[in-house]
């Protein structure tokens, strides 16, 4: 079950993407997931789609590997493309069934949201597959910074987010550890009633309440020995630096982007 | 029942940059009503093959066979709750497996799943109860009220329960204060004799291996390393050297012994005070000849 998920996911590497400034990734994709809705016509989502593979490509991480991590969502994207062939009726009517008509424009707008949605998918899922948590927060508590002025609490939001990051893959091995147990004690989750089914998660999920409070209690308590008192005055072990790659790498983005007003339609 | 491996490999996330492979061209026979001692160290394979004797997972090339089950990758057996009912699995940690209101319900929990008649779950209890050492007043606490080695018992109860024929242990006594551990191994050994077990115990102890066990399987990076009686492995000092794995103390001191004083005494797997007593018997005679 979880190892088809990859969405958070980190894979270790050198590439290009791996190396660029953290703030930088999050606002390219940030801005291409804005500009993603101005694409109109074929010239501007290849350009997007040329972009996001190329982008891919870089990473040097598997593109299959990707793809079929993307299953749970392919199930949305060819929903959003169904759901299209039904309901748009524009442009000229390519075949008639049992009454139902198939229309160009349905065909051409189920296509582009699909591709649209596929982008933003790929793109977005990009950032964590190449970007670790802590870099991926670090970034975050910057970019957010400003709004200290206003009495924000950025750095314990920051603490939160970079907790709970790290927490995903302890919860993972820990539910799987205990449906193991569980399961070795005759508890069936994959077949029966729904009814049963849904008895047998509690086996499941109060031992797991216990082990998630008891760590948390842990870790406060950890964290106090060591006279963690939050942001004011604390020093940073990594000093995140925009680097000359990362301005040639924002110019490029722009390039893409410049090309992509000039192509679609107005 | 026979548990048999077949050439098992099995591969974690196949297909992926993360994919690895935890056992390779894995075989062995583990005649039933044995004591087997698995040991290896960390990430050598031991808690993955021990999902295998149950079928959490099935092996990613060869077979697994328990009893009259056959587990390969192309089919695992329809029956797969009744292949567990007879194969009990302890794992590491099993206080972590509690979740119901009260011992009692807990204990009861795996039996019941397995369609055990409440008449025959409460005799069960009653038997099992003070057999893993606790006081039947506990019955009707809250489990996580108790302290980590009663919640240990309880697990352990949890399974025992099940009556499987199969005992798989997961260092089980890893966590317990020495007084504890040895009376949980004990425990094991008695329920092991009584019942007929065939006993699985992954250990990081030499110690539990050579008292116990008839058999031990040396685990090494995701394979077989070396396999035999205690006996026939643990006298190879250098072989287990070489996989950070240590000999039992009796044997060092038969070692050191053989070496300061030349007299050779022979490893039959005998306990501390055993070996006291053959030595002041080699020395007596070694007085007496003269």
């Amino acid at each position: 079950m979880n190892n088809m998920m990859i969405i958070g996911q980190y894979v270790p590497g050198n590439s290009l993407v791996h190396r660029l400034d953290p703030r930088m990734k999050i606002t390219i994709i940030f801005l291409f997931v804005i500009f993603v809705f101005f694409a109109n016509n074929v010239a501007s989502y290849s350009i997007l789609t040329v972009f996001a593979i190329i982008t891919t490509a870089v990473t040097r991480i598997p593109f299959r590997f990707i793809l079929k991590g993307l299953t749970p969502v392919w199930f949305l994207i060819i929903f959003t493309f169904i759901l299209h062939l039904i309901v748009t009726k524009e442009g000229t009517v390519l075949f008639e069934l049992l009454g139902f008509k198939l229309y160009t424009g349905a065909l051409i707008q189920g296509f582009a949201i699909s591709l649209r949605f596929f982008l933003l998918i790929l793109i977005t899922s990009l950032l964590t597959l190449t970007t670790t948590p802590i870099e991926i927060t670090d970034a975050i508590e910057d970019m957010l910074h400003p709004l200290k002025k206003i009495k924000f609490p950025v750095h314990e939001l920051a603490l939160m987010m970079s907790i709970s990051l790290r927490f995903i893959p302890t919860l993972l091995q820990e539910t799987d550890k205990i449906s193991k147990a569980q399961a070795s004690r005759g508890v069936d989750f994959r077949t029966g009633p729904i009814k049963e089914r849904l008895k047998a998660v509690v086996p499941l999920l109060v031992p797991l309440f216990v082990s998630a409070f008891k760590r948390a209690e842990e870790l406060a308590m950890a964290m106090e020995a060591r006279g963690y008192q939050g942001g004011e005055g604390r020093s940073k072990l990594r000093q995140l630096k925009i680097e000359r790659i990362d301005i040639f790498v924002l110019s490029l983005f722009i390039l893409v982007i410049a090309g992509l007003f000039l192509t679609r339609n107005y | 029942m026979d548990i048999t491996f077949k050439d098992v490999s099995y591969i974690y996330q196949a297909n992926s940059p993360f994919s690895h492979k935890a056992l390779e061209d894995l075989s062995f026979h583990i005649p039933s009503g044995t004591f087997v001692a698995v040991i290896g160290h960390t990430g050598s394979g031991k808690s993955t093959l021990i999902q295998h004797l149950n079928g959490l997972l099935t092996p990613t090339i060869g077979e697994v066979q328990i009893g009259d089950y056959f587990i390969n990758a192309d089919k695992k057996p329809e029956n797969l709750k009744e292949l567990r009912s007879r194969v009990g699995v302890v794992f590491q940690y099993p206080e972590h497996q509690l979740f119901d209101e009260t011992v009692a319900k807990d204990i009861a929990f795996g039996p019941k799943n397995f369609g055990v008649s409440e008449q025959e779950i409460e005799s069960r209890i009653e038997e099992i109860i003070p057999a893993v050492g606790l006081d039947k007043q506990l019955l009707e606490r809250s489990p996580f009220d108790l302290s980590g080695g009663q919640m240990r018992r309880v697990a352990i109860a949890g399974v025992l329960a099940i009556k499987p024929e199969v005992l798989v242990l997961d260092e089980p006594t890893a966590g317990l204060d020495p007084r504890g551990q040895r009376e949980m191994m004990d425990m094991f050994y008695r329920l092991h004799k009584e019942r007929k077990l065939t006993t699985i115990l992954v250990t990081h102890s030499m110690e539990d291996a050579v008292r116990y066990a008839d058999h031990v399987i040396i685990m090494n990076k995701g394979t077989k390393y070396m396999e035999g009686t205690p006996e026939e492995v643990f006298i190879q000092r250098d072989a287990l050297n070489k996989v950070q794995l240590d000999v039992p103390e009796v044997i060092q001191f038969i070692n050191s012994f053989e070496e300061r004083f030349h007299i050779k005494i022979p490893f039959k797997r005998q306990s501390v005070q055993e070996l006291a007593i053959q030595i002041q018997q080699v020395l007596k005679g070694a007085e007496s000849s003269e």
